[in-house]
């Protein structure tokens, strides 16, 4: 049985948590980026990661070794103060990395 | 391109005839599978962005109902009465296989079946608005995990993609016309010998005929 955790702010991950996901709060980047490792090493478990936004703009290296493996996926989600666009950047890097331009023409 | 130590013969040729049109049939059929992969990666971006709107929409109007609930009620009360959460989300994952990609799907189940169940809290002692925030979070939960398997299929798809494109530029710009070039080299290079061959022989005759004859042309 596989699981799904939720890295974020202490507030951020609380309401999660009443839903039945795994929530690691983390204070700062450096944290999280501990917590994700040490989920991502016990990977067997984890399919779904969610991160918050403003964690993962500092943890992106990280994030792209588990792009082209199938498990886990690495969810950014906005956090608190609404979304900073970090997510949308998943998308745009995909479709450049595919296509080898932009061409969401935005 | 250099033609680097390809000896002239036939049978090199009949080799470099066979790999060209090995590589040609190759370079047909993985421009056929890369287009095929940019359609359904197409259809899996578009259907990206618009979770991700949904999504991020959702969560922000969550949020906003928790902040809400945090004003109203203290740390404290709030902290113990997300504590214990009485819902599990257990996870099954299976592969699709998309193009020769293995793309996860997710289905989840709950623990419990009753939806009223993600409160994990008495209703005396806590305030409406967190009732109504995990509602909201619950509800764009479904959409979360979508969104998860669809990205997670992006990426993949974006990876294929580009390992396949970068095969069919190299042997539609690389590979082929360097099979070609060669090709032609050892074309000429038999005719020529072919030529020289002939004008030998025709040499050689007239000699012949002039030592037996005393023919002279």
């Amino acid at each position: 049985m596989l699981k799904i955790a939720v890295i974020g702010g202490r507030e951020t991950v609380m309401g999660f948590k009443a839903l039945g996901l795994e929530a690691c709060p983390a204070a700062n980047a450096e944290e999280a980026s501990q917590i994700l490792r040490r989920l991502t090493r016990e990977s067997e478990d984890y399919a779904i990661i969610y991160i918050e936004e403003n964690l993962a703009a500092q943890l992106e290296r990280e994030i792209d070794r588990f792009k082209d493996s199938p498990k886990p996926a690495i969810i950014l989600i906005p956090g608190r103060d609404g979304s900073i666009g970090l997510g949308q950047n998943a998308l745009r890097s995909a479709v450049e990395r595919a296509v080898g331009t932009n061409i969401l023409g935005d | 391109m250099a033609k680097t130590a390809i000896t002239p013969t036939r049978m090199v040729l009949n080799q470099l005839k066979g790999r060209l049109k090995t590589a040609r049939r190759g370079h047909k059929l993985l421009k056929d599978k890369r287009d095929e992969l940019m359609r359904q990666f197409m259809d899996v971006v578009k259907r990206n962005k618009e979770l991700r709107g949904i999504v991020e929409k959702g969560l922000t109007e969550a949020f906003g109902s928790l902040q809400v609930a945090s004003a109203i009620m203290s740390p404290e009360m709030m902290e113990q009465a997300l504590l214990y959460p009485r819902q599990s989300v257990e996870l099954d994952m299976t592969y699709q296989n998309i193009m020769s990609v293995n793309v996860p799907r997710y289905s989840f189940h709950t623990k419990n079946n009753d939806p009223s169940e993600i409160y994990p809290y008495g209703f005396a002692q806590t305030s409406g608005e967190l009732d109504d925030a995990l509602d909201k979070l619950a509800r764009v939960f479904q959409d979360m995990l979508e969104l998860a398997e669809v990205e997670k299929t992006m990426q993949l798809l974006a990876e294929e993609i580009e390992k396949t494109r970068r095969r069919v530029n190299a042997l539609e710009y690389v590979m082929i016309p360097e099979l070609e070039e060669n090709i032609k080299y050892i074309t000429m290079k038999l005719e020529e010998n072919e030529n020289s061959t002939k004008v030998r022989l025709l040499k050689v005759k007239e000699m012949v005929l002039q030592d037996a004859h005393h023919y002279k042309r």
